[in-house]
Order: structure tokens, then C-alpha cells, then sequence
């Protein structure tokens, strides 16, 4: 056993922490999630030169021969920036799904370009109705000559407005919320009788309405197998999770060290208010949440490409139970030792506060994995 | 001992009820019932038409125009309110200053001001905290140096809540910078107008405008505004930091704001059925509701207490802490409720009070602004760590 990063993976930390440094300083961020895509086209040159969008691909995909540990580490450093580029939903999630099961064409049209920064994706899951539970799944996609027409809603799909592609969960067979009868199809941007509502997040990143009219695709689209789309799809949201909790660890670090800042030089009573041991106390007890945090996220990016999916899902599950505890303990403690100024728009304590509170809400929340945890791990 | 309500007090609900029902404007009680911000003026409606039945000022004794209510009758009025989507009364004038005066103010002063706070044609805001001095308020520097009759007000104020919508702001000056801090501070009252003053905004995390930085330039106050002795403005800012801490455990919003969530529990799907039949979420609901009960009660002691006369002493530090816990634990059941549809940052909907469909439910986009603006609680009126510091010393000795 040995949990030490390679040189390999320590350069990329470096490089990572570097772009995070010139890139991103605060009111950097506010300047480029103002911008009408609210990512930075010339930061996304730069992750692709870097090599980042292909690192965590096997090599005869086009990749760089990383995995989870090499997402693990450019994510915690995107959390410290609050990056808005849609790394989640191109990388870990379209081209994830995509290297998991895509034909050799599939992979040669959409995964190679998004290797080289030219192509983006989104993933189309939710619906109004489906909360977090990812078979309650009603968007039809009925067999049209060689073809499918798809019709339906989805909501909240980060990245559609740039997505080249959106990956589509769509029901071509069974009863809702049976998980057999679900396929994926990858559907073009801007498909005809695809329209979207685009709206910005409390996170600063952008998200859209879809609404699917008769959306026809050839049999091409399919990616993986008729009917045979949830456990791809399961698996695919499990590796966004763990990303996730890499990406809210580095939120923790940061909020906790701006916190620790604040509380040394911000004075009341003639004393710096890190002086009062309730104060003491709880910043403790945020750097123990974050070590927490950190190691849970360590453990399940080191699971995640386990043989048997209970050991994943199980690892995926815990991490996010521990980092929506975490990271509200620590979102909440650092807006409170800030006092008034903890509230206010213009610190980024406020903003890593609203990360992370999203965080816990994206792909089922500390109760919902709680449960889904249980549930495996009795069953065993 | 007897929960039930007499066949008066009864009676006396019914009448609160049917007032509220007839002079409550139907667009603001849309407002409050659907979680929408209220306008300056969707308040003033509300509180003019409380002020004309006498019902404004309901804490206040007779002898200053209030309406002499019992406990019993306090709790119904709040409630009542509450229950019909009343908006919550904004209290700087009604339960800060409005006591201050009729407590500490001359005759002159009782005349002057009263009324206009009773009847609500003038809007007041509190300029207490500075920038260095937000939990140390003692520490306040914002100047007023006496030449002739007036005072000249140097300084600046801040997190002045609704700053931009006030007529009048009462303010803590000093006026002995050599004394020891608590007792070079006096309590003044200011007309906004006066020239000097600048009003600027600050932005909130949820992206709201509701407080402020007051700047006083060279602002002249006539000697006439000085409540109170000189240099003893802070028997008056104990004696209304006091009041308004009972004012905000909210329990009745609170009680309303449990009913909503479970509307949302209800409303929510989860796995085909409605998310309120989620075993863990349902406890976590009963658990909310457990702890606004014990809230309620205590304050219910509280005011019996007081109803045998007598202020109200250091225990009403433990219901802003609850109080203030208790509204930020609903905002975020609620958020939890709406899930990802919590996302949707709408500023259009909700800020400019334009007609955009909101994304999912109307309630979904609310959610998540709520849950961050509430974070306030915990911090104003005395940050919770400043409540939990004076009930360690002024209760248990320590
Ligand atoms: C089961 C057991 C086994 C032990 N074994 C050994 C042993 O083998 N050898 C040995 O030498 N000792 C041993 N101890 C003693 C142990 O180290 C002491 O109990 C411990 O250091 C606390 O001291 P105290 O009991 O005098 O409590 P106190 O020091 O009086 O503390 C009482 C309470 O006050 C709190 N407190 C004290 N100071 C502060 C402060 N500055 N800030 C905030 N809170 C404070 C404490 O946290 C505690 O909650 C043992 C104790 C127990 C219970
Ligand atoms: C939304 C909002 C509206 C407000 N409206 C008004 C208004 O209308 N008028 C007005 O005058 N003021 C208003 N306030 C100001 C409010 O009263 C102060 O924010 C509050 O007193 C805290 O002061 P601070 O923000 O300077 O925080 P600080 O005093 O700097 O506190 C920072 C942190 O340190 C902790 N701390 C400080 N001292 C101690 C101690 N001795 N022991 C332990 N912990 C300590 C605090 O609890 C807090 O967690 C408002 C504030 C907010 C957020």
C-alpha cells in the first residue's frame, strides 16, 4: 500500500494549482461567470494543452492513461478556485460514459476532439419528477424507421447551452421508474424540436431546461446498449460524485483557510476574535471535517474502479454522505465566524458557501445517499 | 393553569381574524403566502391599516396608544397574523425606538414621534453597528460633538437594514471619547434627509439589497434629538437590544413556515410518492416541529411572566438562539425538500418582480436565496456566541 502521488501526479497538482492561481483570483471568477457562456473558451484551450481533459482515459481511447486519482487532484484544485469550466459534465460524465461503452465510432467522432478541447457534453438525467432516483425516468424515445424520436422533458442539465452533444436518458422500453428499459442516446446541441430555457445557478455555473419535440436521431445515437443504459448511467453518476467530493474538498481547505485568516486579524473586544475559545473550537472542528472529508474522498476515488459494483457504489455513497456533512458544517461555521460580513455577496466565503451547499444537493443529498448506503451495505 | 383560550379570548381571535381577512391587501398577502419579497410599500398598507385600528403598536401600553393587550391576547394577535400571511411587523419603529421614547424621551419627544410610529407614516431604521464594531458595539466611534444646539455627527453606520426605505434613523454616537466606552455613548435620532448622510448598498450572498453603510458627513442634529441624558445612550441601547430580541425567535413565522415545508414535502415527488412519505424525511420534519413546540412554550413563559410584570430578563437570550436556529433549520428542510431544482438562480423572479415562468414550482427558486439570507439570524441582533456569552454570565454566574 502506498498513498503517496507520484512525481507524475504531484507535477499535475502543481500545474493544477498554478492555473487555479492565475486564473482565478476572486474577482477574476465574478468577470468570467458574468461572461455570456460563463466559462472562458482560452481556459479551456489551456485544460486541453495541459492535457487534463484526456488524462484520466486509457491510452487506446486516445487518453493519457490516468484514472480517478488524476481527477481527484485537478478537482480539489478547481474547488479552491471555484473553476467554472464544465469539466464535470464534458469529462467525468460525457466522455466517461462515452470510453465506458461508446463504439470504436463513437469514440473516434466525440471523444478524441473532446480530448483536444473541441468538443463539450452535458448530461440529460433529471426530470421534475425524478428527485434523485435515476431509473424515474419518463422522456420517451420510440423507434422511428433506423432511427428514434425522442420527446420529453429534462431539467437542470448543467452545460447544455455549450454542450456539442447532450447524452440523453431516455426510456425505450418498461414502466417508470423500472431500471430496465432505459438507453442512452447522444443527441446534437442544437437538434431539431430540442429547445432549451437557459438560466445561470446559485453556484455561478449555467444550467437549462430541455424540452425534446419529436427529436429524431439515427440508430447511430445509441450509446451502449437498447435498454441496457442504468448501470452505465449509475456508474457514470457515481465517478461525478466522487469528482464532486474532490472538488468540494478543496472548497472546504479554502473557506477554512480564508475563516482562519478572518478570525486572527478581525478584532472585537480589543483582541482578534480567534482569542474566544467557542470560536477556537469550531474552527477545529471544521479542519477535522475537511481532513474527514479529504480522506473519504481518497478512499472512494481509490474504490471507484472496483470490480464489483457494490464496493463502488458503496464507496461513491459514503464519500457523499460525509462531504454534504462536511461541507455544511463548514460552509455554515465559516459564514458565522465571518459575522455580518459572512453574509454579503463580496467575500468569496459567501460563494464557497453556496458551492458547496449545491454540491450536497447535486446527485442525491447526505440523506439520499445515507439511505442508499444502508441499503447496500445490510444487504451485504 | 389552562391552555384552552377563554370564551373572550376566543372571541377576541375571531375579531383579529376577520380584521386581518378584510384589510390585508390581497397582493401582499399573495406575497407572504408564496415566500415573494415585499416592497416598502406592500409593508406601509399592511401597517397603516394595523395603525388605524390601533393594533400597530401592540406591545405598547395603553398609556402611550397601544392597545393594553394581555399575554394571552399578544400571543392570538401574533398568530392570527401569521396564520392569514399577515407580513411580519417591521419593528424598528414599533418594538426599538417607539419604547426607547415613550421610556427615556421627553415629553416634547412623545409628542413629537409617537404618532407618526403608531400609525406608520414614518419608517425607521437602527444605526447600532459600525464596521469596527459589530459584537463590541461599546467600541462605537461615530462622533457627535455638541456647538450650540445641534450636534455634528462624523462616522459611519452599517448592515443598516432597509437603510434606503427609511425616513428616520436612531443611532448610537459618541459624545465622550475620553469616558470609559459604555459611557460616552448617546442615543440620537436622525432625519434622513439631513444633508451629510449617503446611503450605500450592500449586496447579500443571495444577491438581495437589504442593508446598508450610512455615511455621516458634518451631519447636524439638533440638540432636540438627544434621547435620554447625554452620554448615557447605552441604558437605552440595552433596554431596546432587549426588545428586539424577543421580537426574533418569530415564532409564529416559524409555525407558518413548518406548514409550508410540509406543503412541499407533499407537493415534492420521491420515488413515485409524495416525498413527505419518505420515512427519514418525515422524521426530520417531526424533529422541526418538536423544537418550534418547545420554542413556543418557552416564549409562552416568557410572556407569562412578564404579564406579572416586569421586563424581560437575560432568558430571552436562549429564544433568539433557538428562535434563530430553529428559522434557519426550515429554510434549509425546505431547500433540502426542493432538491436539485434548488439550482436555478432566477434574479429577474426574484428580485425585479418580472413575469418569467419560474423553473419547476414557484416555491423551487425561492429555496435556495432563503436558506443563504437566513444565515443572518444567527448573526444579528447579538451573534448567537454573544447571546450564549451574556446567559453564561447573567444566568449561570460563570
Ligand atoms: C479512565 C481514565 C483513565 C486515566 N488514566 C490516566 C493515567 O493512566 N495516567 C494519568 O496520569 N492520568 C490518567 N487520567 C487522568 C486524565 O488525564 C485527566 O482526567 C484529564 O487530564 C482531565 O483532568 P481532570 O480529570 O482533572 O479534569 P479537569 O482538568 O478538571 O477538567 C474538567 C473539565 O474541564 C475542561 N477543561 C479544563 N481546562 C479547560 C480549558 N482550558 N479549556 C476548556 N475546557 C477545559 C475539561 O475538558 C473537562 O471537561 C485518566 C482519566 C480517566 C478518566
Ligand atoms: C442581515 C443583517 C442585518 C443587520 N441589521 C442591522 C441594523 O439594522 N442595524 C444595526 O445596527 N446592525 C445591524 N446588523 C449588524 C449586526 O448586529 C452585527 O452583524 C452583529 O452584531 C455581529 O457583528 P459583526 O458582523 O461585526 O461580527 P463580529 O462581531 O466581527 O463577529 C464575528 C464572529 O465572531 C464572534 N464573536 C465576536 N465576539 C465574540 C466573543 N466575545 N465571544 C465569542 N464569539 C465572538 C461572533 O459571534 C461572530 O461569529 C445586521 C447584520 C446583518 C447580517
Amino acid at each position: 500500500m502506498d498513498l503517496s502521488l507520484s512525481d507524475e501526479q504531484k507535477q499535475l497538482q502543481d500545474a493544477a494549482e498554478r492555473f487555479v492561481r492565475d486564473k482565478y483570483a476572486f474577482e477574476n471568477r465574478r468577470k468570467i461567470a458574468a461572461t455570456e457562456k460563463g466559462w472562458l473558451p482560452e481556459n479551456w484551450a489551456q485544460m486541453a494543452e495541459l492535457g487534463w481533459l484526456g488524462m484520466s482515459f486509457k491510452e487506446e481511447d486516445g487518453g493519457y492513461g490516468g484514472g480517478p486519482i488524476e481527477t481527484m487532484i485537478v478537482m480539489e484544485q478547481f474547488g479552491k478556485g471555484l473553476v467554472l469550466e464544465p469539466f464535470l459534465p464534458t469529462v467525468v460524465l460525457g466522455g466517461g460514459m462515452i470510453a465506458a461503452v461508446g463504439s470504436a465510432a463513437q469514440k473516434e467522432a466525440l471523444l478524441a476532439p473532446m480530448i483536444e478541447g473541441k468538443k463539450q457534453f452535458a448530461f440529460a438525467w433529471l426530470e421534475r419528477q425524478s428527485r434523485y432516483n435515476l431509473a424515474d425516468v419518463s422522456l420517451k424515445a420510440t423507434k422511428e424507421g433506423s432511427g428514434w424520436s425522442l420527446s420529453g422533458h429534462k431539467g437542470v442539465v448543467y452545460n447544455a447551452a455549450s454542450a456539442d452533444q447532450i447524452i440523453v436518458l431516455a426510456r425505450t422500453a418498461g414502466s417508470a421508474r423500472e431500471e430496465k428499459g432505459l438507453t442512452l442516446f447522444v443527441v446534437d446541441g442544437n437538434a431539431k424540436g430540442l429547445s432549451r430555457r437557459d438560466y445561470p445557478t446559485q453556484d455561478s455555473l449555467r444550467a437549462s431546461e430541455l424540452t425534446f419535440d419529436k427529436v429524431s436521431v439515427g440508430a447511430d445515437a445509441v450509446l451502449g446498449t437498447v435498454d441496457g443504459a442504468f448501470p452505465v448511467a449509475e456508474d457514470a453518476v457515481d465517478r461525478a460524485i466522487v469528482a464532486l467530493c474532490a472538488e468540494a474538498t478543496g472548497c472546504m481547505d479554502a473557506v477554512n483557510a480564508a475563516t482562519l485568516e478572518y478570525i486572527k486579524t478581525r478584532k472585537q473586544f480589543g483582541v482578534p476574535i480567534g482569542k474566544f475559545q467557542v470560536l477556537q473550537h469550531r474552527m477545529v472542528d471544521c479542519f477535522t471535517n475537511a481532513q474527514e472529508a479529504r480522506s473519504m474522498t481518497l478512499m472512494a476515488s481509490l474504490k471507484i474502479e472496483d470490480k464489483d459494483p457494490v464496493v463502488r457504489h458503496k464507496a461513491a455513497s459514503g464519500a457523499k454522505v460525509q462531504i454534504g456533512k462536511s461541507g455544511k458544517f463548514c460552509g455554515q461555521s465559516a459564514v458565522q465566524m465571518h459575522g455580518g460580513m459572512g453574509v454579503t455577496d463580496e467575500l468569496s466565503v459567501s460563494h464557497y458557501f453556496k458551492r458547496l451547499t449545491m454540491i450536497d444537493l447535486m446527485f442525491g443529498t447526505q440523506q439520499h445517499h445515507l439511505t442508499r448506503y444502508s441499503n447496500l451495505a445490510m444487504a451485504a | 393553569m389552562d391552555l384552552a383560550f377563554t370564551a373572550e379570548e376566543q372571541k377576541f381571535a375571531d375579531e383579529v381574524r376577520a380584521f386581518v381577512k378584510a384589510n390585508l391587501p390581497a397582493d401582499v398577502r399573495d406575497k407572504v403566502k408564496n415566500g415573494k419579497h415585499l416592497g416598502r410599500d406592500d409593508y406601509m398598507r399592511w401597517q397603516q391599516a394595523l395603525g388605524k385600528k390601533g393594533w400597530l403598536v401592540y406591545t405598547w401600553p395603553k398609556k402611550y396608544g397601544g392597545p393594553g393587550f394581555t399575554p394571552a391576547q399578544r400571543y392570538i394577535f401574533e398568530n392570527v397574523c401569521a396564520e392569514e400571511y399577515a407580513p411580519g411587523i417591521i419593528p424598528f419603529g414599533t418594538k426599538m425606538v417607539g419604547p426607547v421614547i415613550y421610556t427615556f424621551g421627553s415629553e416634547e419627544q412623545k409628542q413629537k414621534y409617537l404618532p407618526a410610529i403608531r400609525e406608520s407614516t414614518v419608517w425607521w431604521c437602527q444605526g447600532y453597528s459600525e464596521p469596527g464594531s459589530g459584537s463590541d458595539l461599546a467600541s462605537l466611534r461615530t462622533k457627535a460633538e455638541k456647538q450650540g444646539d445641534h450636534y455634528i455627527v462624523n462616522g459611519s453606520k452599517t448592515w443598516n437594514t432597509m437603510g434606503h426605505w427609511a425616513d428616520w434613523i436612531f443611532c448610537l454616537v459618541r459624545t465622550d471619547s475620553k469616558a470609559k466606552p459604555q459611557e460616552g455613548i448617546s442615543f440620537l435620532l436622525i432625519d434622513m434627509k439631513t444633508p451629510g448622510i449617503t446611503v450605500k448598498p450592500i449586496i447579500m450572498a443571495d444577491g438581495g439589497h437589504e442593508v446598508n453603510e450610512v455615511f455621516f458627513d458634518n451631519v447636524k442634529v439638533p440638540v432636540a434629538n438627544l434621547v435620554g441624558k447625554e452620554n448615557e445612550g447605552w441604558t437605552c441601547a440595552k433596554f431596546l437590544l432587549a426588545n428586539e430580541r424577543l421580537g426574533i425567535a418569530a415564532v409564529p413565522q416559524s409555525k407558518r413556515g413548518v406548514e409550508a415545508l410540509k406543503d412541499i414535502a407533499r407537493a415534492e415527488q420521491d420515488n413515485g410518492k409524495p416525498l413527505i412519505e419518505n420515512p427519514g424525511f418525515a422524521e426530520k420534519i417531526a424533529d422541526l416541529e418538536i423544537q418550534v413546540t418547545a420554542l413556543e412554550f418557552t416564549e409562552l413563559r416568557v410572556l407569562s411572566q412578564m404579564a406579572q410584570g416586569g421586563q424581560p430578563g437575560p432568558e430571552v437570550s436562549g429564544l433568539k438562539i433557538r428562535g434563530s436556529e430553529i428559522q434557519q433549520r426550515i429554510t434549509e428542510l425546505t431547500m433540502e425538500a426542493v432538491g436539485e431544482y434548488a439550482a436555478p438562480y432566477l434574479p429577474g423572479l426574484l428580485w425585479h418582480g418580472s413575469n418569467e415562468e419560474p423553473v419547476g414550482p414557484e416555491y423551487a427558486h425561492l429555496a435556495a436565496p432563503r436558506y443563504f439570507n437566513t444565515r443572518k439570524t444567527t448573526i444579528y441582533g447579538g451573534s448567537n456566541e454573544i447571546q450564549k456569552g451574556i446567559i453564561s454570565k447573567m444566568v449561570l454566574g460563570l
